[in-house]
């Protein structure tokens, strides 16, 4: 498994490459990469319907718990084999959909490593490679939704689906960690079994709340569902993909993968049945206010999103397998949806649902795809969707709590859902209407064949579901419940009360779309509403941050060399009264004032000399007397050094002090000159400042001074001076032996140095900046 | 000489600061090199001071006797004025080379490159 993985991302960083060399079959070794890894899941199939699971162990780093384990049940085979499924068709329908697009092969890049990264997420049994991968998903999406880079819309959008997903993943990450502390293990399949222990846990409620921040915004519920619309920016085969069949169902997996661990519990049931609720019933709120193709398929996703969340949430057996088949059935045709408005924008170049009709005589393939996955979406009769819809009215009778608002809450759905299959699934296409919009272009087999596949399915699954999708989905079905399950799938169950619901839910959604047109006057009103929804919000918050960031970075970067050095001795100087505040030996003179007497009258008349010379430096104004006052002084500090027993140094400073009055003088007349640039203010505040720190200089000093300095190091080039480095000259010795690494660096900055000054002194301005 | 030469160097920290916090070019390069030697006397007179006697091995021994002066601090202050130089010519160069590129002596106008928020209104 883990070759298939490092395969696919060779593949997906090939990309660019092949598309160089293909052009136009770009898409080919895509498609049969994803064909392969579908059939090679496939071959799992039987073994898995036989009870077994399979593991596979790569140790990453061991010491920290982090490894690639990878665990095959029920649950994720149904889950990869999707991913895969879906990649095949949607590997193919992308090289038509974006033919000619010079970036094609980027896109592959990009649409390749989702797909493997998502196959992480569903097979990962260790809950940090199965975090890579979730944050992996979110990168891949970001660069997906920001395809069009040249747009701002599409930018922002990535941005923000990056921003929303990618603190959830963070919040994801905690939430983990605090589940395997809980539980006491990182692998996945242990804390299958530890589930008690882990809900016993002080610990479970915080890691509840952070996992399900993680599964919530990533699965776009209420609050966070904002980005999904938004990200539509991304081509149609991405929404497809990414946002309604796979990465959005992220969420709903890891919340099915952790049910046996966490689940169960009234705060587990209670917020998932919330959020799920309220989202299912907002998003098909909002759907009913869009006229945009794809606005109105990402808020039935979000809508269906919250019901598969809900179904979670109830934990029941029959709840959770109603969760799984809607699953199954909602990927089928709202991936067929996706794909059929996309057909319509390639052909007809818009997707507003005001300037669409009659497309059915020139795309009648499109069109029966659409109706087909409209009739599954609906839940008519053969057709898949419609066990989807019979097991969700099951669930919500025989749910324990709630059971009467479960059943509200489906009904509404499920109407709007009626609705929105009869706008799409008959308005579009067969509905007859004088002028029909104009079709630019014939679509090829590419384009229209994906869709058609997949509506075709979600008719077979309906047609045959004992054999088609009952015994996988059973063995889903342990993987959350873990018990076996025994469930069948049969498309007639007779006449009977949840029927009777599904017949009335089909007239109230025709109702609703005779009507359509009335309720979506009242778009402009919600839009105001939902202006100030959390969709503002972030925009606000984003609005803030780069201001906030702007103003501080102003404040604290603001340009003035002499604001920076000030911040920095002012720090320095604070840490120091603090340090002495806090009862640090205090000085005393007393005991040590007999040293005065030690003074030789001619050490006196330099220091004497040099005060003066500090007061003349700060009152000249002339740039050469500046210069040989500091002469002087570097001078007089060579003299302290000779008396103090440093020859060595005193040679040396004799010498750079020369030097550095030569070339002072040399370039003097290049240098500009002296001119007032301070106000008093300013300059006043500046010599507090400076008198304030050399007095703490001095200070320090006299404080360090008071205690006796015993060295080693002292005494060992003392004793080894001769006998290691054969020299006599202690410090020569240091410098060219026991240290001459350090010379050789100190020769390096030199040279770096002189190369520098020489290359300043050479450097020719560009006419430009001549001025 | 313990307790003079700390107010000595004190003053030459003090007035380093003081002609750094200036915004004159001239006086950024005279306040670098004051401060430099401050630092570098700094390191030489926190340990002992001692007249007379030099880190040098007597010819006649095969180690040093007491006293001795401490070959540490000096052997550091050799490196630190070196680099020091290093530093200052590299300084009075560039400022050369900036005062005939743009004309100004005043270290106030070369914030252009720091000023985030002319990007960010």
């Amino acid at each position: 498994m883990v070759i298939l993985i490092l395969a696919g991302i060779l593949l997906a960083f090939a990309a660019p490459q092949l598309y160089h060399w293909l052009g136009k079959y770009t898409y080919l070794p895509f498609t049969l990469f994803a064909a392969a890894v579908f059939v090679y899941l496939s071959t799992y199939v039987p073994g898995i319907l036989q009870g077994h699971t399979y593991s596979y162990g790569y140790t990453w780093t061991p010491s920290l718990n982090i490894n690639i384990d990878f665990y095959f049940d029920g649950l994720s085979l149904l889950f990869s084999l999707l991913i895969s499924g879906f990649g095949v068709l949607i590997m193919l329908y992308a090289g038509g959909y974006l033919k000619g697009d010079p970036l094609l092969g980027r896109f592959y890049l990009y649409l390749t490593l989702f797909m493997v990264a998502m196959l992480g997420v569903v097979l990962s049994a260790n809950i940090f490679s199965l975090f890579i991968f979730w944050e992996l998903t979110s990168v891949s999406s970001y660069l997906l939704i920001g395809y069009k880079n040249e747009k701002k819309e599409a930018r922002d959008a990535a941005l923000q689906a990056l921003l929303v997903t990618g603190s959830g993943g963070l919040a994801l990450m905690a939430g983990l960690l605090l589940l395997g502390i809980a539980g006491g293990s990182y692998s996945l399949t242990e804390l299958l079994t530890r589930g008690d222990l882990v809900r016993a846990s002080e610990l479970y409620i915080p890691a509840l709340v952070l996992v399900l921040a993680g599964a919530f915004t990533k699965s776009a519920q209420f609050p966070f569902h904002f980005w999904l619309p938004n990200a539509m920016e991304a081509p149609t085969p991405v929404s497809a993909f990414l946002h309604s069949a796979t990465m959005v169902k992220a969420g709903i997996y890891l919340l099915a993968r952790l049910s046996p661990v966490m689940g169960g519990t009234e705060a587990w049931q209670y917020s998932l049945m919330a959020a799920g609720g309220i989202t299912a019933v907002f998003g098909v709120f909002m759907a009913m206010q869009h006229t945009d193709l794809k606005a109105l398929l990402a808020y039935t996703t979000i809508s269906a999103l919250g019901l598969l969340v809900t179904l979670t949430g109830i934990g029941a057996a029959p709840a959770l397998q109603a969760m799984l088949v809607f699953l199954l059935a909602h990927a089928l045709y709202k991936g067929t949806l996706f794909l059929v408005a996309g057909n319509v924008d390639h052909a007809t170049g818009t997707r507003d649902l005001n300037q669409l009709q009659g497309l059915g005589k020139k795309m009648w393939r499109t069109g029966a795809a659409a109706t087909m996955a409209a009739l599954s979406m609906a839940g008519v009769l053969p057709f898949f969707g419609f066990i989807g819809k019979e097991l969700l009215y099951q669930a919500a009778l025989e749910a324990e709590v709630f059971g009467f608002l479960l059943l509200a809450v489906f009904f509404i759905t499920g109407m709007v859902f009626v609705t929105v299959a009869f706008v799409l699934g008959y308005g579009l296409f067969w509905k007859k209407s004088e002028n029909t919009t104009p079709v630019q272009h014939h679509l090829p087999p590419s384009l229209y064949l994906p869709p058609l596949v997949l509506a075709t399915a979600g008719l077979a699954f309906g047609l045959l579901p004992g054999i088609m999708a009952t015994p996988l989905l059973q063995r889903a079905a342990q993987a959350v419940l873990v018990e076996e399950q025994s469930f069948k799938l049969v498309l007639w169950h007779g006449f009977n009360l949840v029927l009777g619901l599904s017949l009335l839910t089909l007239v109230a959604g025709y109702v609703v779309f005779l009507y359509s047109i009335r309720l979506r006057s009242f778009a402009p009103f919600i839009d105001k509403v939902h202006r100030f929804g959390p969709n503002y919000l972030y925009k606000l918050s984003i609005v803030g941050l780069l201001y906030g960031a702007t103003r501080i970075t102003a404040v604290i970067q603001n340009g003035y060399l002499r604001n920076y050095i000030l911040v920095i001795i002012l720090t320095l100087m604070t840490l120091v009264t603090m340090a002495l505040w806090n009862g640090e030996p205090a000085l005393e003179f007393g005991s040590r004032m007999y040293q005065l007497r030690d003074v030789r009258i001619h050490e006196l008349i330099l220091v004497l000399l040099i005060f003066p010379a500090l007061a003349f430096l700060l009152l000249t104004g002339s740039r050469l007397t500046s210069i040989a006052i500091m002469g002087m002084i570097g001078y007089t500090a060579a003299l302290f050094y000779i008396l103090f027993g440093a020859p060595d140094v005193a040679a040396t400073q004799l010498l750079i002090e020369t030097l550095t009055v030569v070339l002072f003088v040399l370039i003097l007349h290049k240098l500009p000159a002296f001119r007032k640039l301070v106000t008093s203010y300013q300059r006043i505040r500046y010599i507090i400042v400076s008198a304030v720190f050399g007095g703490m200089m001095t200070y320090v000093m006299l404080l360090v001074k008071q205690f006796p300095i015993k060295s080693e190091l002292k005494r060992y080039y003392g004793e080894n001076g001769y006998l290691l480095g054969k020299g006599h000259n202690i410090v020569n010795v240091i410098l060219v032996d026991f240290r001459a690494l350090d010379t050789l660096g100190e020769i390096t900055v030199l040279a770096v140095a002189a190369i520098g000054i020489f290359a300043v002194l050479k450097l020719q301005l560009g006419k430009g900046d001549n001025s | 000489m313990n307790l003079i030469i700390p107010v000595l160097i004190g003053a030459f920290f003090g007035v380093g600061l003081y002609l750094i916090l200036h915004r004159h070019f001239f006086k950024l390069i005279l306040g670098l090199i004051l401060f430099g030697l401050a630092t570098n006397m700094f390191i030489f007179v926190i340990v002992d001071l001692s007249r007379g006697s030099t880190a040098i091995i007597k010819r006649e021994n095969e180690v040093a006797v007491e006293p001795f002066a401490d070959p540490v601090p000096q052997a550091l202050l050799l490196t630190a004025i070196v680099i020091g130089f290093a530093i200052q010519a590299f300084a009075i160069v560039l400022i050369k080379r900036v005062f005939q590129a743009i004309g100004t002596n005043d270290l106030d106008d070369l914030d252009k490159t720091d000023r985030i928020d002319q990007y960010y209104k």
